[in-house]
């Protein structure tokens, strides 16, 4: 197991190497002994020592190992690592779908149980919003299940945030006449009008073709832009999560542990090309990939 | 084959570069209109109708070839009897008695149907018992229950109700659990993630989104209802005095009126068929189909 501070000294070790221009630490101060005191304004969605463990008929499977992550307010917050290092099943714990075997997870001070939509998820599979319902019902499905708003109101908002995403043209469509990318834009439309605390994206853009998935992005970066909601999202594309991001988690696999938290929130979709972000690209690629030679002889 | 071996060293060659304005595409139509015989031939009604006539011609051919209306009464002469029937009521009367008791039984299994598949979606003990009852139970005809349900409901609607339900209910059961297990995880997920639960999950998602299969449920419980409730008047018949559309068909073999029998028959085919190609055609239509579920 890698203690925190083992951690907090990879990343400081990180930032010692030339860094692109606008590229700070969150927290000046080495944080020596443990993550805990947090300085300024506390975490909106605290992930403290969580453990997942998932079952298959032989065995039980340690997906993640004593996570703990702080999610701030209007952060965007990535988790970012090859499949295999529990990305996806820490989001759906947060989400509330899976129980930590150890650990909490907090959001605004209250743990969370169960599945609830003040955590509105974006999944990547397509088959995520109900063939039943039109785009405009879809969008209004979870604020009148939720109880949240009359139906005219529903109406109302779903209206509004289908135009936010540029599909009000397909408002009274079903989702099996829409492409992927539309199909996406919906759900996410959907998880908008909830006005969640915390809207997650398990690999919304995977699915997409890349002409997509490059204006998704644009798209839900110009939306936070707007609405300046909390995110975390999930991906496995070292680009997507510069992009998309504001910090990054690095998870290492089997089981996922944190190795490292870097902040983005200097790069955009204009940056790409830039030099400062292809050597964050670098950075990234190499803590994925070769650098970690005790983990690389363990396996 | 020459063309896939490798050549060391070939280059292709640098083609000039080109960059043209494509004017506005006018030559021909960009689509135009299907010729009206294809259009009418993906009507669904006219070819069901084309095949339906097509059986009535050879019917009548094959009555008129024999030439014995007591063993084979025509196309013709089926329809004057029908025709009779319906206009002097009798036969509307049969068909009402037949729909009542028939309804009852099919909704009553339905609702069982539902309550069982409820139960085997949330518990353990659930499945094993739907999976054990219609193991035993789905391959029994609900005609071999008849004697026994006479026994115990006497003669009249309880008796066909209960074998109703006999056919209906497992049938319907294991195609609505089928259903059930098909529901995408995402599906699941996403109207968990909505914060419904318990009876509210289950009507606002797990009900429509296995609708294709609890549809086709219904379809073969209502086949299964019909044929059970026509064979079990054959049987026994009258009840109270009034007998439905099978006792019509019985009365009628007995007096020698083949006709009359055949006009009880074709009005069983032409409820099936109403039902199948008016009733469960509007509600597929209706849901899964417009919801892009079923082709």
């Amino acid at each position: 197991m890698i203690s925190a501070a083992t951690l907090s000294d990879l990343s400081v070790l990180e930032l010692a190497e030339p860094r692109p221009r606008g590229f700070v630490r969150r927290d000046v101060a080495p944080a020596r002994p443990a993550p805990e005191p947090a300085p300024g304004p506390s975490p909106l969605l605290q992930i403290r020592g969580v453990t997942l463990e998932y079952r298959t008929p032989q065995r039980v499977v340690r997906a993640t190992h004593r996570i703990d992550l702080d999610i701030h307010a209007a952060d965007r917050f990535v988790l970012l690592g090859p499949s295999g290092c529990g990305k996806s099943t820490l989001l759906k714990a947060a989400a509330g779908f899976i129980t930590p075997v150890e650990g909490s997870i907090t959001l605004a001070g209250a743990p969370v149980r169960a599945p609830g939509p003040d955590r509105i998820v974006v999944f990547q599979e397509f088959d995520q919003l109900p063939p039943w319902k039109t785009v405009a019902q879809n969008v209004a499905f979870p604020l009148r299940a939720a109880k949240a708003l009359g139906r005219r109101e529903a109406q109302e908002r779903a209206r509004h945030y289908i135009d936010k995403v540029g599909l009000t043209p397909f408002a009274d469509s079903y989702p099996h006449q829409l492409s992927g990318g539309m199909k996406q834009r919906v759900a996410i439309a959907r998880a908008l009008a909830m006005q969640p605390r915390v809207l997650m994206m398990d690999e919304p853009f995977a699915a997409l073709d890349a002409l997509t998935r490059r204006r998704m992005q644009e798209e839900l970066l110009a939306l936070w832009d707007e609405a300046r909601f909390t995110l975390l999202f999930v991906t496995h594309s070292i680009e997507e999560a510069l992009v998309v991001g504001n910090r990054v988690a690095l998870l290492s696999p089997h089981p996922g542990r944190v190795r490292a938290e870097f902040n983005s929130h200097a790069f955009d979709l204009s940056s790409i090309g830039s030099e400062a972000f292809q050597a964050a690209v670098q950075r990234l690629h190499a803590r994925l990939f070769d650098t970690d030679a005790p983990a690389e002889a363990a396996r | 084959m020459s063309f896939s071996a490798t050549r060391p060293g070939l280059v292709p060659p640098i083609r000039p570069e080109y960059d043209r304005v494509l004017t506005p595409f006018v030559e021909a139509p960009v689509e135009h209109a299907l010729p009206l015989g294809a259009r009418l031939w993906q009507q669904d009604w006219l070819r069901k109708g084309l095949i339906i006539a097509a059986l009535a011609l050879l019917w009548e051919a094959l009555a008129r070839w024999q030439d014995n209306d007591l063993l084979l009464p025509g196309f013709l002469a089926t329809m004057s009897a029908l025709v009779d029937g319906l206009v002097n009521g009798e036969l509307l009367d049969r068909v009402r008695i037949s729909l009542t008791v028939l309804l009852q039984g099919y909704v009553a299994g339905i609702v069982l149907a539902f309550g069982l598949t409820t139960l085997a979606v949330s518990t353990q003990v659930g499945r094993d018992l739907l999976s054990t009852l219609t193991a035993m139970f789905n391959p029994l005809p609900a005609i071999a229950l008849l004697p026994l349900a006479l026994l115990w409901f006497g003669l009249g609607s309880g008796s066909l109700i209960f074998v109703l339900i006999h056919s209906v209910l497992w049938p319907m059961a294991l195609n609505t659990y089928a259903g059930f297990q098909g529901v995408p995880e995402t599906l699941r997920m996403a109207g968990r993630n909505y914060g419904l639960r318990g009876p509210s999950y289950v009507l606002r998602i797990l009900i429509p989104a296995a609708l294709p299969a609890i549809l086709s449920g219904l379809k073969i419980g209502w086949a299964f209802a019909w044929r059970t409730l026509i064979a079990a008047e054959l049987v026994f018949g009258a009840a109270s005095g009034r007998g439905g559309l099978g006792w019509y068909i019985f009365q009628n073999r007995n007096e020698l009126y083949t006709d009359r029998v055949f006009a009880g028959l074709v009005l069983v085919i032409v409820i099936g068929l109403v039902v199948e190609n008016l009733v469960f055609a509007a509600f597929e239509r209706l849901t899964v189909r417009r919801w892009g579920m079923a082709r």
